[in-house]
């Protein structure tokens, strides 16, 4: 590998089927801080075999060999069946879901942006899925940065609480991995 | 048949856990267990009390079962097994379980665990075992239903030696060893999800021969994988590195995996590494490693290890490829099976190797090894202080009159290193050394282990005054079972690895690393049923050596050596290779001591 290549910092999404069993997300997690290794993301869901199969979405970064080591590391442990780096491995789709809740009063309580609030989750296509006259839970998915710009336009107009839920990906066309 | 001896027991009867897990451990080939009983594990102490397939030996500490089964391993390339109680017990187990998983070496370890519905409660002697030893095994398991137990324990096993070995713990709560269940086989069928890469793929092969072909300074640099793959590695390296003229080096883990008195062995590479290894690495243009893996002691500074090399690497473990040096030619694969296709393809390879350059490259290395790194003076008049360099060298010789097959241990230390440098291994599996974790207190327990694999082999610890401290409570067992080892003290009064780095790096401030108190050794191996001998001046060695090989009994023979030195040729931490430090002379001129070296250990 050119030393350009190596010493360069990259973000990587990576998928891991694993064994659905006590302790794997504790053994990965372990893996991450035990050796020092970033977790900007992480998800995980039974998806397969019944239950008996999970899968694990984490988005990492640092250098091009500190990925390989980090991919490399997670596909040594036992219950692992596939490591998948959808970030390298061709065009992939990563989403995540966030619920955000805006307090914001009607104009009669002295509120004057609830309509600049709901013009602009229009705009981002969040969907309205709570509401009192004082507040909204916006119900929003789509890629990490879309959801940082909407919770930051949100964030004048009275930002209170933000639930989101990490990044699943998968890749597109007929790959699996 | 109606008779339940447990070993005998009905894949169709359900039987009690802790005959299943006795079932089990036999059918994986078990016949000694190191253990030490508690309340958790009593059923499976009264099941072996029944039965006389599997032999259990009893250590006076769990640190010492593991350290125990380790001995086993290595000597025999077989799993090592450990029994131990929860809580305590399994506390206890962890250093031994790392040392283990540093090292690369095959262990189950059975921990007791309190009934499945305490467990969260902080029951009396509960811990949570694995999560306590996630970060310290390859694998775990806690057993939460009977009908995996048999299962789960042969999984254990093929965990344990498959791929790149290490430990595996088994945590086993009271009621699963007392509930009756059915037993299961070993599988036929591959693992669901652990399939290690054994075979070589053959265009990587083909390429690391182009370059081999072509190398004018080649170098192969060997390390524990080649003994983990078992004697045919060690046969195809040998057949490998005199068929291509290469010279030849090894890590601490690797030494006896090609013969120390062949010419082509240039000794020990790393931080206490000879001259010529050392020099060979940082000078060569071709770089073959085979089952190491780039760890700091022996790659020093690592943006000046081996610069101008082309490195291949064969590893059964592609997380230790592209760690921390990159590589041109990664190979994952066993390393005998790559060995081999390595040998075949440079057979059918009619290009022809470089001669001149490569004796051109001989020439310089034997200049280096002209230097003569290890030389040492012992004074010969009567009374004079023993040289510990003299006492391992002595031992060397005097050993290679005996019949017996010789292994040796070590504890941490300078004399661990001695030991490298001056005791020369011929064959695989005959050195047990901590390497990874450097733990002290690892060579008497794993002596232990030797010797009960191999009870007509001479078994030498090779230890220092304060690491045999840390495990001598083993005495006792070796005393309840007739274990002749052989402890082989170099007393040299200090913690002397440590008391080396405050010379050098600190000022000469003996802080704390003065062995004070110390017991009189004759007088404890007696108390322990052993026999106690010294060793004062050089006068008394020759003959004390010839005394502990004639007793038939554990020795203690405790060997007052020079406190004053120094191991050396020494790569500070933090220092490339051609760096090194050839002796005390040297050391106020120390160039690669950087305040960026200092914070390394
Ligand atoms: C369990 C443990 N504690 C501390 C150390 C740090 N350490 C490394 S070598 C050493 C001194 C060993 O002294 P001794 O056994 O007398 O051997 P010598 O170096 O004198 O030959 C120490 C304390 C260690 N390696 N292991
Ligand atoms: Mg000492």
């Amino acid at each position: 590998m050119p030393d350009s290549q190596l010493n360069s910092c990259r973000t990587a999404t990576i998928a891991v089927l694993v064994d659905n069993e006590p302790g794997i997300l504790a053994r990965v997690v372990g893996l991450f801080s035990g050796r020092g290794y970033n977790i900007d993301s992480l998800t995980v869901a039974a998806v397969e075999d019944g239950g008996n199969r999970s899968r694990i979405n984490i988005v990492t970064s640092g250098t091009e060999m500190v990925i390989e080591q980090i991919k490399a590391q997670l596909d040594r442990l036992v219950p692992v069946h596939r490591v998948a780096d959808l970030s390298k491995n061709g065009p992939y789709l990563a989403r995540e879901m966030a619920l955000i809740k805006v307090v914001c009063p009607h104009e009669g309580a002295g509120g004057n942006n609830r309509a600049e609030a709901l013009r602009l989750a229009d705009a981002f296509r969040a969907r309205v899925v709570d509401a009192t006259t004082e507040s909204f839970v916006f119900e929003m998915t789509g890629s990490t940065d879309k959801l940082d710009a909407f919770v930051e336009l949100m964030r004048p107009l009275g930002l209170a609480e933000v639930s989101r839920t990490g990044v699943v990906a998968i890749a597109r066309g007929t790959r699996v991995i | 048949m109606p008779d339940a001896h447990p070993h005998q027991i009905h894949a169709e009867i359900p039987a009690p856990g802790a005959e299943i897990l006795l079932r089990a451990l036999k059918d994986q080939g078990v016949d000694v267990i190191f253990g030490y009983p508690g309340g958790s594990v009593l059923p499976i102490y009264d099941a072996l009390f029944n039965q006389n397939a599997i032999r259990h030996i009893l250590v006076r500490h769990e640190q010492a079962a593991l350290h125990a089964a380790e001995g086993y391993a290595r000597s025999t390339g077989r799993v090592g097994v450990a029994l131990v109680t929860s809580g305590p017990g399994a506390t206890n187990a962890v250093t031994g379980l790392t040392d283990a998983l540093m090292d690369s070496i095959p262990v189950v370890c059975l921990t007791g665990q309190v009934p499945t519905h305490l467990i969260g409660n902080d029951a009396f002697q509960e811990a949570d075992t694995t999560g306590i030893t996630r970060p310290a095994t390859k694998h775990n398991y806690l057993v939460k239903r009977p009908g995996d137990l048999a299962r789960v324990v042969h999984e254990a096993f093929y965990v344990a030696r498959s791929g790149r070995p290490g430990p595996v713990v088994i945590d086993l709560p009271k009621d699963i060893l007392i509930g009756k269940t059915l037993y299961t086989p070993p599988p036929e069928t591959p693992h669901r999800s652990y399939r290690p890469q054994t075979q070589p793929d053959a265009g990587q092969i083909a390429r690391a021969v182009a370059i081999l072909k072509s190398a004018k300074r080649p170098m192969v640099y060997t390390g524990g994988g080649v003994i983990n793959a078992g004697p045919a590695a060690a046969e195809a390296l040998t057949r490998f590195v005199r068929k291509s003229g290469f010279p030849c080096t090894s890590t601490l883990m690797g030494l006896g995996a090609f013969p120390a008195s062949d010419p082509q062995f240039l000794g020990m590479l790393g931080m206490h590494g000879t001259y010529e290894a050392n020099l060979a690495m940082h000078g060569c243009d071709v770089l073959l490693n085979v089952g190491a893996r780039f760890d700091d002691r022996v790659t020093g500074r690592l943006n000046a290890f081996s610069p101008g090399s082309r490195k291949i690497h064969i590893d059964i473990d592609p997380s230790s490829i592209n760690k921390n040096v990159p590589v041109d030619v990664p190979i994952v694969a066993d390393a005998a099976r790559a060995l081999a296709a390595l040998l075949a393809a440079w057979e059918a390879d009619p290009t022809p190797v470089d001669r001149p350059a490569i004796a051109a490259w001989w020439r310089q290395i034997d200049g280096w090894k002209g230097i003569d790194c290890l030389r040492y003076i012992q004074p010969r008049d009567p009374g004079s202080i023993i040289k510990p360099q003299y006492a391992i060298q002595r031992l060397y010789e005097i050993t290679r009159t005996v019949k017996q097959e010789i292994f040796i241990t070590t504890e941490v230390g300078q004399h661990q290193m001695w030991a490298a440098q001056y005791f020369k291994f011929e064959e695989p599996n005959h050195l047990m050394t901590s390497g990874g974790l450097g733990t002290m207190g690892y060579g008497l327990p794993a002596a232990m282990g030797v010797q009960i694999a191999h009870p007509d082999a001479l078994v030498i610890d090779i230890a220092g005054e304060a690491s045999i401290l840390m495990n001598i409570q083993e005495m006792g067992t070796l005393a309840q079972y007739r274990l002749p080892v052989k402890i082989f003290i170099l007393n040299n009064e200090y913690m002397g690895m440590v008391r080396q780095w405050q010379e050098l790096l600190h000022g000469g401030r003996y802080s704390e690393t003065y062995s004070a108190a110390l017991p009189d050794f004759v007088k404890l191996a007696d108390s322990f049923h052993a026999v106690g001998m010294r060793a004062k001046s050089v006068d008394d060695l020759d003959r004390v050596i010839h005394e502990m090989l004639a007793c038939d009994r554990a020795v203690i023979a405790d060997i007052a050596v020079d406190p004053k030195e120094n191991c050396f040729p020494m790569i500070p931490s933090g220092a490339a290779h051609n760096e090194m430090i050839l002796g005390s002379e040297q050391v106020g001129s120390v160039a690669g001591v950087t305040d960026e070296g200092k914070v390394l250990v």
